[in-house]
């Protein structure tokens, strides 16, 4: 399919929920939620480690107006992980909705529901713990073989194998090695290496995390949450309440951005123990400060990385070694840990050998979880900054670098199995990127007249577009009785535009427009299933599947309408909400619709398909930063930013350069400005907007986004994936224009005044 | 106890607590575009107007309000659609949670700020935080708003 002459695929359209959300109109959770629901509200553990010894609720059971108080004693003994991915999960199931060990300060210890919150706070004050206080292990690299074990419980396991040893508090590890690495580096002319450090970043979605739940007439639990994942979440909590999953119902309305935090499970369960205790609708909201410290963040992780390359500048060797921490719970630890070679090593494809090994570990901070790039982001900031080291060494114009050594198309690379690449503009991203930025004028860097210096620095990333041969999505696709389609899905819009881009593809297929389609997504009884919104997958596998429906109702509709008009289908086609013949008869979709619903022996037009595939074509971004450091303070200022993108074909180019400009600013706060911090004891320092700062609108300087479209033979109309790529380049872009500007290497985010100043004394 | 407020042009008189919040207070009785995100005065998500002007709603008492005109997006709907039909082909909405306080801030620049820079455009904002769009669209629809291209 070529996008030449196509109405919708291909345009700027507003999106089909835009002007309701960008109104006020109350689509949100809590906007739906029933004003008589229970407020629920959890009383957390002070300590990083400890058990519980005593628990006592009777005298906060008094307080007027409590409805219900459950601990540890009153959960199913289950256990189960929070991650949202498709069963049977790789993470491994440590965890019970309210356990008699608490392993991070702010671990769940009672949940609390009474009619109002002031209630539910004065009653909470009112339950006695006693704690058996246990050494945490708050250093990630001391983790392994630590005295204390972080997980001692006898019943955690593991779907299948991922590396876990509980006692070493490793909850999964990672080897893959083709060639051998120590052979090809000692033929290498050149040889860097060095050990990085991204830190822990919040998501910090403007929603905080909340659901609510009630009981429907037959019933069943319904949850309405802020989620990415319904069919997930259907699962998790049919496993954590010990219920049959048909037995729930899980609705995703409008919500107020996820970046992955929404693909964990976080409060539904509360609320969900609380409407079954109680029979009475229930509401959980997180505060921001809950939000900060008791859900998941990004990976912090230690990568030693060496690359070797000849004296032509060719990469020949790559070794990633990864430490990654995990917090108190493994949801998603073993596979962010495979997604930082999985996205970074297939983008150097001369190598003759790769080495890429670690080891996600448990530790008594809040829990890592999915997080927009999912490793990709760390493993690029790794290495794309031993890549731009190696260039440094080389004598070379790191761009020249990357040319000389990228995967083209039709080629393949060690680690991939003999898959070909099918789609890449990647060259074409760098040279448009050097253009737009000014990079032979520009780079390395140019004193200012005062104290600063201006200079740049860039980087290339890859991601993926769904998971290869676990990723899926099904639609169905009717013909309605008035003539009107209704598409059922259960992609979920966070915000992305999703539920705009595929009615889109629908209506480029039926030749409709588009608001003769009805989108309906999002609710586990009436959508087919769909693992949700993550992995970047919804446009390239939920669009796919849009296709194959949409084609199979227009050949439906077509041989119908040929039928009532007397002639043989290849004599019709659509046409302006008609179908027609070459003579010019017609008959118009309302028409078709009401013969096949209408009377005795009729069969309604509907088509479904299911779309999953066994490759995961990467998109690609070339990022160049400029900046301006100050030589007296260290602090830096980024001038200009550009992201170059091959997403493949753009399906909707204001959407997809919202979705860039949005990831860039994401990858900025991580470069410059956000980290999870914790005190000596293991409690989060950084629990608020006050001492976790995501960029305002000063701080993201100018962010231009320009896009070189690649056709992707596998995905509709050509179109790859763009959701999670744009976060992965500012951090080491920025890197490596402030190294070119005062020679000094970050390479612990964020690039703090401080680190740049201090780096600087010691040059 | 009692407070008299005009609400979007309705005298209006509510029963609230001490310490309720006006965020709080407008949800209550149904003016749901009002969202919290940070209840720190960091986020512009809660913003209203309290004498037309712009004003955090999560850190400001109910009873501080007695006796004034508050304005929600409910309150000025039409000037809101107008804004956010721009908005919305720039595609710079995205979750949108962000979009009742940065509209009402918009709108209160609007009439406070004639011809305005991108710099006094980007200064005036820069409490509404938005954690999807990268802030970049919002500016290019702003500024198509207010025909300062
Ligand atoms: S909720 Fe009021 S400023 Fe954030
Ligand atoms: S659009 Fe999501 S926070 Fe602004």
């Amino acid at each position: 399919m070529n996008k030449v002459g196509m109405k919708s695929v291909g345009h700027g359209i507003r999106k089909i929920d835009g002007m309701a959300i960008a109104t006020g109109k109350p689509v949100y959770t809590l906007d739906l939620a029933m004003s008589n629901a229970l407020v629920v509200k959890i009383l957390r553990s002070p300590h990083a480690f400890a058990k519980i010894t005593t628990i006592d609720t009777s005298t906060a059971e008094k307080v007027e107006g409590v409805e219900c108080i459950l601990t540890f004693k009153d959960v199913p003994k289950e256990r189960f992980t929070l991650a949202g991915q498709s069963y049977p999960e790789p993470s491994p199931y440590d965890r019970l909705i309210l356990d008699e060990i608490v392993r991070y300060v702010g671990d769940e210890v009672a949940i609390i529901a009474a009619v109002d919150e002031k209630t539910a706070l004065q009653a909470m004050k009112k339950i006695k713990v006693e704690y058996e206080v246990w050494e945490p292990v708050l250093d990630f690299e001391q983790a392994l073989g630590h005295a204390s074990v972080v997980h001692p419980e006898e019943d955690l396991h593991c779907n299948f194998d991922i590396g876990l040893q509980k006692e070493q508090n490793i909850a999964s590890s990672y080897n893959e090695e083709v060639g051998d690495v120590e052979e090809e580096l000692k033929r290498c002319s050149v040889i860097v290496e060095d050990v990085y450090y991204p830190q822990a970043q919040a998501h910090a979605m403007m929603e905080t995390y909340r659901a609510f739940t009630s009981l429907d007439h037959t019933g069943r639990l319904v949850v309405v949450s802020s989620t990415q994942v319904p069919f997930h979440i259907r699962r998790q909590l049919a496993r954590a309440l010990q219920l049959p999953a048909s037995k729930v119902r899980v609705i995703k309305p409008r919500i107020g951005g996820g970046f992955g935090g929404k693909q964990t499970g976080s409060l539904e369960a509360f609320a969900g123990m609380v409407t079954l205790k109680t029979g009475k609708p229930a509401m959980i909201i997180y505060d921001r400060k809950e939000t900060f410290s008791c859900t998941t963040s990004r990976h912090a992780m230690r990568l030693k990385t060496r690359v070797g390359a000849d004296q032509e500048g060719i990469i020949r060797a790559i070794d990633i070694q990864v430490l990654s921490d995990t917090g108190a719970y493994g949801e998603h630890a073993p596979t962010v840990l495979s997604c930082v070679g999985h996205y970074t090593l297939p983008l150097y494809n001369k190598t003759r050998a790769v080495r890429f090994t670690g080891n996600a570990v448990y530790t008594n901070k809040m829990p890592a979880g999915a997080f927009r790039g999912y490793g990709a982001t760390q493993g690029t900031f790794a290495l794309e900054c031993t890549v731009n080291k190696l260039a440094e060494k080389l004598g070379m114009d790191p761009t020249e670098v990357r040319l000389k050594n990228i995967s083209k198309v039709g080629e393949t690379f060690l680690t991939g199995q003999g898959v070909l690449l099918g789609s890449t503009t990647l060259e074409r991203c760098i040279e448009k990127g050097k253009e737009l930025i000014g990079w032979k004028e520009k780079f390395p860097s140019r004193k200012l007249e005062n104290s600063k210096v201006r200079a740049v620095g860039m980087a290339i990333t890859m991601q993926g577009s769904g998971i290869a041969n676990i990723g899926t999505a099904s639609v169905e696709l009717r013909l309605n009785d008035d003539g009107y389609f209704t598409l059922l899905s259960g992609a979920t819009d966070m915000g992305t535009g999703c539920d705009t881009i595929l009615t889109q593809m629908a209506s480029e297929v039926l030749e409709v427009p588009m608001n003769h389609i009805i989108f309906n997504a999002g609710d586990t009884d009436t959508a087919p299933y769909d693992p949700g919104s993550y992995a970047s997958s919804t446009t390239y596998l939920a669009g796919a599947a849009v296709v194959k429906a949409a084609e199979e109702l227009k050949s439906k509709i077509l041989e119908q309408g040929a039928k009532f008009l007397g002639v043989s289908v290849q004599d019709v086609e659509m046409e302006g909400l008609t179908v027609r013949t070459l003579a010019g008869e017609e008959m118009s979709l309302a028409k078709i619709a009401e013969l096949t619903v209408l009377g005795t022996g009729k069969l309604q037009l509907v088509s479904s398909a299911t779309h999953g595939m066994d490759i995961s074509p990467p998109p690609y971004v070339a990022g160049f930063a400029e900046v301006e450091v100050d030589q007296e303070t260290g602090k830096v200022e980024l001038i200009d930013y550009v992201a170059v993108v091959d997403c493949g074909t753009v399906i909707n180019p204001k959407l997809a350069r919202i979705q860039a400009e949005g990831g860039i600013a994401q990858g900025i706060g991580m470069a410059l400005y956000e980290e999870v911090i914790y005190n000596a004891v293991g409690k989060m320092a950084s629990n608020s907007f006050m001492q976790y700062k995501i960029p305002c609108r000063k701080d993201v300087g100018k962010v231009r986004i320009a896009f070189e479209e690649s056709f992707e033979p596998s995905g509709p109309f050509g179109a790859k994936s763009i959701g999670e790529v744009v976060a992965n380049t500012p951090p080491p872009a920025i890197v490596h224009a402030v190294y070119n500007a005062v020679g000094v290497r970050v390479n612990h985010l964020p690039i703090t005044p401080e680190k740049v100043f201090v780096g600087m004394q010691k040059l | 106890m009692q407070i008299t407020l005009t609400i979007n042009d309705k005298l209006v008189i509510w029963d609230v607590e001490k310490d309720e919040i006006l965020a709080d207070t407008l949800r209550s009785h149904g003016l749901l575009s009002v969202k919290k995100a940070c209840e720190t005065s960091c986020c512009g998500l809660c913003t209203v107007w309290v004498e037309d002007k712009s004003v955090l709603s999560c850190t400001t008492l109910s009873v501080r309000a007695h006796g004034k005109k508050i304005t929600t997006i409910e309150g000025v709907s039409k000037d809101a659609e107008d804004f956010a039909r721009v908005l919305t082909a720039e595609g710079s909405e995205q979750c949108g949670f962000c979009s009742p306080g940065f509209v009402m801030n918009v709108l209160a620049m609007k009439k406070e700020l004639v011809n305005p820079s991108d710099k006094e455009i980007i200064h005036y904002l820069t409490g509404n935080l938005c954690r999807c769009t990268g802030y970049m669209g919002q500016l290019r629809a702003v500024k198509t708003y207010l025909g300062v291209q």
